[in-house]
């Protein structure tokens, strides 16, 4: 189980790396997208949407089953990376590089994770689930 | 309380992802994924536990007398070693389950059910067999691995000699052995290539699964999970009992007119489906052409009316794009015509097209 130790997490397993306090970019963990499986669908927001601290903005569609994305901040989406409309499996190849949105003109956040926290957070996830 | 097959270590040891299904714990998919593993099957070979499947035995002088009555298809004219799909419907002509029964000998039948109506299905068998059968419950005793891919024979070959594997698809030998564990090999799956199931006693069934993934190691077998059997057994087409039918779906509704003899002279359901000829349903192919999955129970439209709902849907790996089958007014639809499903509440496109999706090329 990959975590990287620079970024933030939130408990719906998305992870968030702050460019200083207003711009962040949002990706879903390794954690994710090993439970949803291989995807073949995303669907995203578009550049000037409005997303909200902890409502799902996004959508991620696997051969299983469709789960919902939350936003861990309040802002105004910069960009979504049109990449992953066409090739999904990206996340899955690489979750900490294929990112999901750029968020700016941040106004507040959820309660977010250190990757410690969320390690933590996902093992006792794990342990519920065996 | 969820049961588990023999297998259910061997599963865990190799990273497969438990997950409940009709009473019992089973892999969902293995490290290797869903997609991966129903590319396996279609290209090289994969190996399936299917050992949640139940097994009935009925025996006696007037087996084939009850199998016509109690089943919609015909078992009068078999070879020792046939099978013969049927479903088995309630007197309204709804199915009770759809099942596959071999002849073992000429009083001597093997039936094999879903994991999911096991109990229905010999509670109803048994209270509607008359006159000398008997039917015993032997699914507990019994181990099952599907090995179904193009290369499924030339694995099976390194462990069973060629008089154990039948050479037609829906014959099985009785007797055999692979690997030196006694075992039924039967060419019949639910992937829609070719490939064998393998019936062994229950205790044997790790011994022949590690047989059987150590003679394809070379060949590239994996195992697949329940995933794959679906997305599988959907681009072929097939139907799956609680899908395409149930208790509220007669079989004439649901393109298995094949498996239903109108000429019988009784059998249970009979009555029901000649009243309600010609049937009001039809089990129609769609092909997703808008953005999403559409899965089981999605409402469809043409021309903004209602013709129907989806009964199974995914994402179909080998052909590239979302499939779905559906069971529609009858002549609503033709192939070509575009139609359009409620996808939690959006609509997306898709394009009927004919059945099977896939066909394996022979």
């Amino acid at each position: 189980m990959n975590i990287p130790k620079n970024l933030k997490y939130t408990k719906s397993h998305e992870w968030v790396k702050f460019d200083g306090e207003t711009t962040a970019t949002v990706g879903l963990t390794d954690y994710a997208q090993s439970e949803l499986g291989d995807l073949v669908f995303v669907n995203l927001p578009e550049a000037g949407d409005t997303v909200t601290a902890g409502e799902a903005f996004s959508d991620v569609e696997s051969v299983k089953a469709v789960s919902d994305v939350y936003a861990p901040v309040t802002g105004t989406v910069d960009e979504a990376n049109a990449e992953l409309l066409d090739a999904p499996e990206k996340i899955n190849a690489d979750p900490y590089e294929a990112w999901l949105v750029k968020i700016e003109d941040i106004t507040s956040m959820e309660e977010l994770l250190t990757a410690e926290e969320y390690e933590k957070f996902v093992e006792e996830e794990k342990a519920q689930k065996h | 309380m969820e049961k588990k097959t023999p297998l259910y270590e061997v599963h865990a040891a190799m990273g497969g992802k438990i997950v409940p299904f009709a009473g019992w714990l089973l892999p969902v998919q293995y490290e290797t994924g869903v997609i991966q593993e129903h590319m396996a099957v279609r290209t090289k070979c994969g190996l399936f536990d299917v050992s949640h499947m139940g097994e009935i035995l009925l025996a006696g002088p007037d087996s084939v007398k009850n199998l016509n009555r109690i089943l919609t298809n015909d078992y009068t004219v078999m070879e020792d070693g046939q099978a013969r799909y049927s479903p088995m419907c309630y007197e309204n002509g709804g199915c009770v389950d759809d099942l596959i029964v071999y002849r073992r000998g000429e009083n001597d039948y093997f039936i094999v059910v879903n994991a999911a109506n096991k109990d229905k299905d010999f509670q109803w068998i048994k209270e509607h067999l008359t006159g000398d059968v008997t039917c015993r419950d032997i699914s507990d005793e019994i181990g099952q691995i599907a090995l179904q891919g193009p290369l499924a024979e030339t694995v099976l070959r390194k462990i069973c000699a060629e008089k154990f594997i039948p050479e037609k698809y829906y014959h099985a030998v009785f007797h055999a052995e692979a690997g030196g564990i006694p075992c039924t090999v039967s060419r019949t799956g639910y992937t829609g290539e070719d490939g064998f199931e393998l019936y062994c006693a229950a205790e044997d069934t790790v011994n022949l699964w590690n047989c059987l993934m150590e003679a394809g190691k070379e060949n590239g077998i994996i195992p697949c999970g329940l995933g794959a059997r679906d997305t599988l057994r959907l681009e072929a087409a097939m139907p799956l009992y609680g899908h395409e039918m149930d208790s509220t779906v007669s079989p004439l509704e649901t393109g298995l007119s094949f498996a239903v003899k109108m000429k019988k002279e009784d059998f249970i359901g009979k009555q029901a489906m000649e009243k309600a000829d010609p049937p009001k349903r039809e089990r129609t192919g769609l092909k997703v052409t808008g953005r999403g999955i559409v899965r089981e129970k999605s409402e469809l439209k043409k021309d903004g009316k209602t013709v129907g709902y989806t009964t199974s849907g995914t994402h179909a790996p080998f052909l590239g794009y979302p499939i779905a089958m559906a069971l529609t007014e009858r002549g609503a639809l033709k192939p070509g015509d575009r139609v359009s499903a409620d996808v939690r509440g959006r609509e997306v496109e898709c394009e009927v097209v004919p059945l099977p999706f896939y066909r394996r090329k022979k």
